[in-house]
């Protein structure tokens, strides 16, 4: 292990200083509010049509265990299948060899420009900037990868990586950054999408490479699975002569029949529908139909290290539906940048700390304080990560690591203390005490009200959890 | 390369030390339901989504293909080479994808006329996998506007139903509704990069 990960960003502040800030950008919180609230109504009614979605749940876990429980064996079939149907596939044990692989396959074809869909693996190595630095531009085509990237943005949502953004904002980043776009662009979404379409027109009909990620890749066929909306998928996947796929270890399924219980649970899941607009499957090459060269790329990058956690390789099953995020009260508040990484929300507070996999990281060591242990991510799980159980785990773990009574330690178990309850720590920002109980590790004992109140006991009180999820339910819905 | 195969392959296996066991996947979620009137529900479904369905006998398809074209406004259309010769109404500039069209061609179009391999009444979902009637993925993916011809008996109730029915090493797209994206205040909005408007002829 040389470099660090990239899934986490440099020099991003441990989460209750980020959260701190994060708090105080009232547009974001808005903008933030307005968004989750609608996927949570659209989600519910999407998930309440199917009796069986409780057995769908279970059904989605087994099959997820079934293949990390034998991990060994369905990577290896899956390579000898995407072979036999003329695919080549790549295995890269961590961020910086499948950058290199990926920038090779590009150098190989002469291109100097891909089209990419979007990809979580991909954002998670920072392929587009080791590209950047290889000469080869990366053009997202996803609309909210394009207003992450025109903006100069972090993303702060899995799937919808410019939801921190309203409308309005969006036209204005259009504006300054589309070359193309008509001075009287409203802020219309139907006209934002139209300018989004006539920018990308011209690249997807001429760029010879794209780089995609992959929802599913099914073991015993070798084929690979991509959900999305808008089309751009599509145009990845079927005009150019050669396909890049980078594809985590875990998003495997075992047999395309598996692929019945997946196909319903992530649609209404992520956007709440009973069907996303596309899903394209293909299977290695096929012959005057669609990119005549493709390459898998298989990425560990801690995965196998969370894999060895018995408690927390269950964040393996994720299938990057979202639901986590939409439900949870930390994220609404905070947004998704304040967890440093690609993975925010309570998926975010329990992978990237795995993937990292140093207990050294102060920043990645604190996302497991980054929850109110309500058990709303859990709920929702299409795959029924147990999401607060991990969390536990997690923080003992780094406990253990770095004993329990360093400042750190002290200091994230009061910030999982404020965190426990919404109204905390809006009354704490509000009484502007979360700043200094945040942010400076181990002076607490002078603390102002709330804070005082956890000097008092010097332990972490357990959550206030039913009187919590009655206030949750009272107030969201 | 070989190295980071097996150095990845034997970080796994002793990832999975412990030797867990998992439980046999509990496969009694609904296979099949009882959706009722199936071509019913899928023409709600598909109308959902904000598609145009219009539905037709055998003997009325080229009239429903015609009328399709005429509110469209539709003169040259994009074709596979193989669909029944019924379905290439007069009045219509058909362009056949043999030779094979380019994408500039397939740019110009004002549309695409296809069949489906099966269709999913219970999400409104149609999907192609490049047989019969159906062509190239790129035929259905430039031109903006597709029409889609679906057989009763193409149409399945259920996501297992038609999973059965699918050769997953064919090239599938499976579309519900125009394109469209959520990415905007996680709003629905029709109409991005695939066809804008997708319109379903269902043929009792
Ligand atoms: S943890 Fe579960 S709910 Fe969260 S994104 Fe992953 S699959 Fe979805």
């Amino acid at each position: 292990m040389g470099a660090r990960n990239p899934v986490t960003w440099l020099g991003s502040p441990a989460f209750p200083d980020a959260a701190r800030a994060a708090l105080a950008d009232t547009q974001q919180r808005s903008n933030l509010r307005h968004a989750t609230g609608i996927i949570r109504a659209k989600r519910a009614d999407a998930v309440a049509e199917l009796d069986d979605w409780e057995r769908l749940r279970l059904a989605g876990e087994a099959s997820k265990d079934e293949v990390l429980a034998n991990l060994d064996t369905y990577l290896e079939r899956l390579e000898a299948s995407v072979t036999a149907r003329g695919g080549v596939v790549h295995w890269a044990r961590d961020a910086e060899e499948a950058n290199a692989i990926v920038l090779g396959l590009v150098r190989a074809t002469g291109a100097d420009e891909v089209v990419k869909v979007k990809s979580m693996a991909t954002a998670e190595i920072g392929l587009n900037e080791a590209l950047a630095a290889g000469g080869v531009t990366a053009v997202e085509t996803d609309l909210a990868e394009l207003i992450v990237q025109l903006g100069d943005d972090r993303p702060s949502h899995i799937l919808v990586p410019a939801i921190h953004r309203n409308r309005a904002e969006i036209r204005d980043i259009f504006r300054r950054k589309m070359p193309d776009v008509p001075d009287d662009l409203t802020d219309e979404p139907r006209e934002l999408a139209e300018a989004a379409r006539r920018h990308l027109r011209r690249k997807f009909l001429s760029t010879r490479v794209a780089i995609s990620g992959a929802n599913f890749a099914v073991a015993d066929t070798g084929s690979i699975v991509v959900l999305e909306s808008e089309g751009n998928g599509r145009m990845c996947l079927t005009l150019p002569d050669t396909l890049i796929t980078v594809m985590g270890i875990e998003k495997i399924v075992p047999t395309w029949s598996d692929l019945e219980v997946f196909l319903q649970l992530l649609p209404r899941s992520s956007t709440a529908e009973r069907m996303n607009p596309y899903t394209s499957v293909w299977t290695g090459v096929t012959p005057g139909d669609g990119p005549q060269e493709f390459h898998l790329v298989l990425l560990d990058n801690g995965r196998t290290a969370t894999l060895a956690d018995t408690v927390g390789r269950q964040a393996l099953r994720c299938i990057r539906c979202s639901a986590c995020l939409n439900v949870c009260p930390v994220y609404e508040r905070t947004g998704g940048k304040a967890y440093g990484s690609v993975y925010p929300g309570p998926i975010g507070a329990i992978l990237t700390p795995q993937l990292v996999a140093d207990p050294h990281d102060k920043q990645a060591a604190s996302l497991p304080y980054a929850s109110s242990l309500c058990g709303a991510c859990y709920e929702v799980c299409p795959v029924r990560i147990n999401i607060p159980e991990v969390l536990v785990h997690l923080r003992a773990e780094a406990v253990r690591a770095k004993g329990k009574h360093t400042p750190e330690a002290i200091a994230m178990a009061a910030a999982a203390w404020v965190f426990a309850d919404p109204k905390r720590y809006e009354r704490a920002q509000r009484a502007g005490s979360l700043a200094r109980l945040l942010a400076r590790g181990g002076r607490i004992s002078a603390l102002p009200w709330p804070g005082s109140k956890w000097t008092a006991t010097r332990d972490v009180p357990a959550p206030p959890k039913e009187s919590f999820r009655a206030w949750w339910r009272r107030t969201r819905g | 390369m070989a190295d980071s195969r097996a150095e990845i392959l034997g970080r796994v296996r002793a990832a999975l030390a412990d030797r867990p066991v998992a439980r046999p996947v509990p496969r009694d979620y609904d296979r099949t339901r009882d959706v009722g009137d199936v071509l019913a529900l899928l023409a709600e479904r598909v109308a959902d989504y904000r598609a145009v369905v219009r539905r037709a006998t055998s003997a009325e398809l080229p009239a429903a293909i015609e009328a399709a074209l005429v509110s469209r406004g539709a003169r040259t259309m994009a074709v596979p080479v193989d669909v029944p010769g019924s379905w290439l109404i007069d009045g219509v500039a058909w362009r056949p994808d043999e030779p094979a069209l380019t994408t500039e061609e397939l740019d110009g179009v004002d549309g695409v006329l296809t069949g489906c391999a099966v269709a999913i009444a219970e999400t409104g979902t149609l999907v192609l996998d490049a047989g019969v009637a159906q062509g190239r993925r790129v035929l259905t993916l430039l031109p903006d506007y597709h029409l889609c011809v679906v057989r009763a008996d193409q149409v399945t109730g259920t996501v297992p139903e038609a999973l059965a029915r699918l050769d997953p090493v064919r090239p599938l797209t499976f579309v519900s509704g125009p394109s469209a994206t959520s990415d905007i205040e996680l709003d629905r909005v029709e109409g991005v990069h695939g066809p804008r408007t997708l319109e379903v002829i269902i043929v009792e």
